[in-house]
């Protein structure tokens, strides 16, 4: 039994290889690229249009509203980076119906480049908005004493980010390969839609938790302190979620 | 070893990659589609309030034209129904009048006739009596009548008194003319001397006396002197018979001319 599809290698050459995590990942980009420009190509401005349009429409305004919710003023900025994580786990969750496909972010190597991504990213959009001296100043308030804690607190969380995708992930397609050798009838069914579930909560967890972060760097400690107390409630229930 | 770091790195690269890819094919097309639709709806809305306004003023506008063709119908109505009134009014006085104008067009021609008539009953009457009279008077007229009559007339010039005389005297010494006696049939020579004895007993001063006969005068005889007059005639009384005829006659148009005056006042 693989526990990741990494183990899973089609050409290799010295340390370049190509296993099926980046394979599959790939056709999730295909997919969504070619989905993407296949019905944004004839957008109707009109008052009627079409299913798919709809459909995408509701998906990219819902992240808007989300991120709005979560505190980000202008959240157009952000949504490049925060939808295609959202999208990028809910499509690959949601692949698990084919028969065969194994989740890229079954990966502890695709979940890690994400929560590094995310490591890299929150300190940018920081800088951006507040400046250099702005941003690395908040590491240091209320006084220096916090810096190492707040340190710690980055790599943690990144840590956990990367961590807590990975085992839902690769958890929910291991109990379906387990009891597809134990029964191979109804049961995995309904654990492939129970991992469905998962998988989109933790879509939504990961791109949350991405934007609280995100949030918090962009608006600093001192001038929202509403969302440095949010920040960490939202991360202990999204824990205890993962978790439960 | 769970983590292959190529693999991370190749998952981090891919990861941007599909940022990009879906920049490029899915935010910006439909975050562009629905700015333009949300632009499109605020642009028609913002023509339907324009069309809406212009709706309600050409609707003030409307009422406003309304509510003056109503005052303006309402004063003309006003108007036609005082000028109506004022027309009717007009002609009623108009008929009124002119049915007065008729009324006592009609009372005058009426009472014109009815005085016509009566004077005409009245000349007819007086004519009649004078004829008869007059045809009884010369049918019993004789000597001793004629006879009696100078007596009457020398006894009426005897009767002079004295102012009467005054007058009649002065008036014949002012004139110098001669004293004139008519008398409806020829005076004998006799009774001419008889005249012109008493007037010589009358009048001191000797006058001129010259006789005329004049049927006229109705079995009387007349003296003239100087614009005085003495005389006595049958004549004389068929005159006052007339005059107290005429004076009736008139007495009975006048009583009948106040009811009809009061007629008049009722209507």
């Amino acid at each position: 039994m693989q526990l990741s599809p990494d183990e899973q290698v089609f050409w290799q050459y010295g340390f370049i290889k190509l296993n099926a995590t980046i394979v599959y990942t790939w056709g999730l980009m295909l997919v969504m690229a070619l989905g993407s420009r296949f019905i944004t190509r004839q957008l109707s401005t009109e008052h009627t249009r079409s299913r798919w349009q709809n459909l995408l429409e509701i998906i990219v305004t819902g992240i808007v509203k989300q991120m709005k919710e979560v505190g980000l003023s202008e959240p157009q900025r952000y949504l490049g980076f925060l939808g295609t994580l959202f999208l990028f786990i809910a499509v690959a969750s949601l692949f698990t119906i084919f028969p065969g496909y194994q989740p890229p972010t079954g990966s502890l190597s695709t979940t890690a480049a994400l929560a590094l991504c995310v490591l890299v990213a929150v300190p940018l959009f920081g800088i951006q908005e507040q400046g250099v001296a702005g941003y690395l100043g908040s590491y240091i308030k209320p006084t220096i004493l916090m810096l190492p804690f707040n340190l710690m607190s980055e790599v943690s969380r990144t840590l956990a980010l990367a961590i807590r995708l990975f085992g839902n992930m690769m958890s929910g397609a291991m109990i379906v390969g387990i009891l597809l050798a134990i029964t191979p009838f109804v049961f995995p069914v309904v654990m492939t839609l129970l991992g469905l579930l998962t998988g989109m909560v933790q879509a939504y967890i990961f791109s949350i938790l991405a934007a609280v972060y995100i949030a918090a760097a962009t608006q600093g400690h001192q001038a929202n302190p509403d969302l440095a107390t949010n920040a960490p409630k939202a991360h202990s229930q999204t824990n205890g979620i993962s978790h439960g | 070893m769970l983590i292959d770091w190529f693999t991370v790195v190749a998952q981090a690269i891919n990861f941007l990659i599909l940022v990009w890819l879906l920049k490029r094919f899915l935010y910006q097309p439909i975050l562009d589609a629905i700015d333009a639709r949300e632009q499109r709806i605020a642009q028609t809305l913002a023509e339907a309030d324009a069309k809406k306004a212009a709706a309600r003023l050409e609707r003030d506008e409307f009422e406003r034209k309304n509510r003056e063709l109503d005052e303006q119908r309402q004063s003309m109505v006003s108007r036609m129904q005082d000028e109506v009134s004022g027309l009717r009014q007009k002609l009623l006085d108009d008929a009124q009048s002119a049915a007065e104008r008729l009324q006592t067009k009609w009372h005058v021609n009426l009472q014109r006739q009815q005085q016509r008539l009566g004077e005409g009953i009245s000349r007819r009457v007086q004519d009649e009596v004078f004829s008869i009279t007059r045809k009884t008077i010369l049918d019993l007229a004789d000597d001793d009548l004629e006879a009696s009559i100078i007596n009457v007339f020398i006894g009426r010039l005897r009767q002079l008194d004295g102012e009467a005389l005054a007058n009649f005297v002065q008036a014949l010494t002012a004139a110098e003319a001669a004293v004139r006696i008519r008398s409806a049939f020829e005076l004998t020579d006799e009774q001419q001397t008889a005249i012109r004895q008493v007037l010589r007993e009358i009048f001191p001063a000797d006058a001129a006396v010259r006789f005329d006969c004049e049927p006229e005068l109705i079995a009387g005889i007349e003296l003239t002197a100087g614009g005085r007059r003495v005389a006595w005639s049958i004549e004389d009384y068929l005159k006052t018979l007339k005059d107290s005829l005429g004076d009736l006659v008139r007495e009975q148009d006048s009583s009948q001319g106040t009811p009809t005056a009061e007629s008049e006042s009722l209507a």
